[in-house]
């Protein structure tokens, strides 16, 4: 892998929208059975403006800055020896229904470990405003040749 | 409001929650669909048999996103997850015919007033699958 990589800032990704009925199908998906996750009128009464996803759905705004990774000419990234090594979430705020999610990915760290390379990637998660929502921190294990 | 995360309610140490998945192919492409994640080593036995796996595995990311549940529902409406994060130690093949059963223990690892630090287990086939899997909870303002 290229370590040059290290301190690289992508675009900001397409603004995501996330519906209500998209909430629900990962909240079923990952066994979630709060009301905050399905009901909106339960997650009204909490205080939010509709339902609220669960923890590890920014994994899916995520996704769009780990492809533009891995699509990176000069990353030397093997898609196909690629392991997911470790996750975190890290919110200011829970996402819900409604919000509209742009991701900026750093790389924030590229090593290498006895012959395979990790590379950490932060992507950052900002609302229409701008505001920080969430921050999620992959580090992808790349296998080298066996 | 915050009774449940109070140190006059729960001590360092203590199960929170506790709770068995049983899972199936079907969950599987289910958490693909959901998720977009449709890696075929996830679904399909030859392909993962191609890159050196026993076959099917679930997806790292469902097992991170159910291992949580069992703290979201402990907790209710008296605090929020605002971090969370685990490292995938092992895989958890999931059979055709039988699927595979995970087991998540919740245990107060940190308590603070902020709120908490929830350590989960994760256990499948007697072994653990995920490690350092933190839950820090924040108190829900009142």
């Amino acid at each position: 892998m290229n370590p040059e990589l290290q301190g690289r800032v992508f675009a900001p990704t397409a603004p995501y929208l996330v519906g209500r009925e998209k909430v629900r199908e990962f909240a079923r998906a990952v066994f979630a059975t709060s009301p905050l996750n399905l009901d909106p009128a339960a997650a009204v009464a909490a205080g939010y403006a509709d339902v609220v996803a669960p923890p590890t759905f920014a994994v899916v705004i995520q996704e769009a800055t780990l492809a533009q990774l891995l699509a990176e000419p000069d990353a030397g990234i093997d898609f196909t020896r690629v392991v997911h090594g470790d996750q975190r979430f890290s919110y200011t705020r829970p996402i819900v229904a409604g919000d509209e999610l742009t991701a900026t990915l750093t790389v924030a760290s590229v090593k290498s470990l006895g012959g395979h390379s990790m590379v950490t990637a932060e992507s950052s998660i900002v609302d229409a405003n701008g505001d920080h929502v969430v921050t999620a921190i992959s580090t992808l294990v790349v296998r080298g040749d066996e | 409001m915050s009774d449940r995360i109070s140190p006059s309610a729960i001590s360092v140490g203590d199960v929170v929650a506790e709770r068995d998945f049983s899972l199936s192919r079907d969950t599987l492409v289910r958490y693909a669909g959901a998720s977009g994640d449709f890696n075929p080593i996830h679904y399909r036995d030859d392909v993962a048999q191609s890159v050196g796996l026993p076959g099917v595995l679930a997806h790292g990311m469902l097992t991170m996103g159910l291992a949580v549940q069992p703290v979201i529902d402990w907790l209710g409406t008296d605090g929020w997850v605002s971090d969370y994060q685990v490292r995938f130690t092992r895989p958890v093949p999931v059979d055709a015919a039988d699927g595979a059963s995970l087991t998540v223990v919740a245990k107060v690892g940190v308590l603070d007033d902020a709120g908490a630090r929830i350590d989960l287990t994760v256990t499948f086939d007697g072994a653990t699958v995920l490690g350092k899997a933190q839950v820090r909870v924040t108190l829900a303002a009142a």
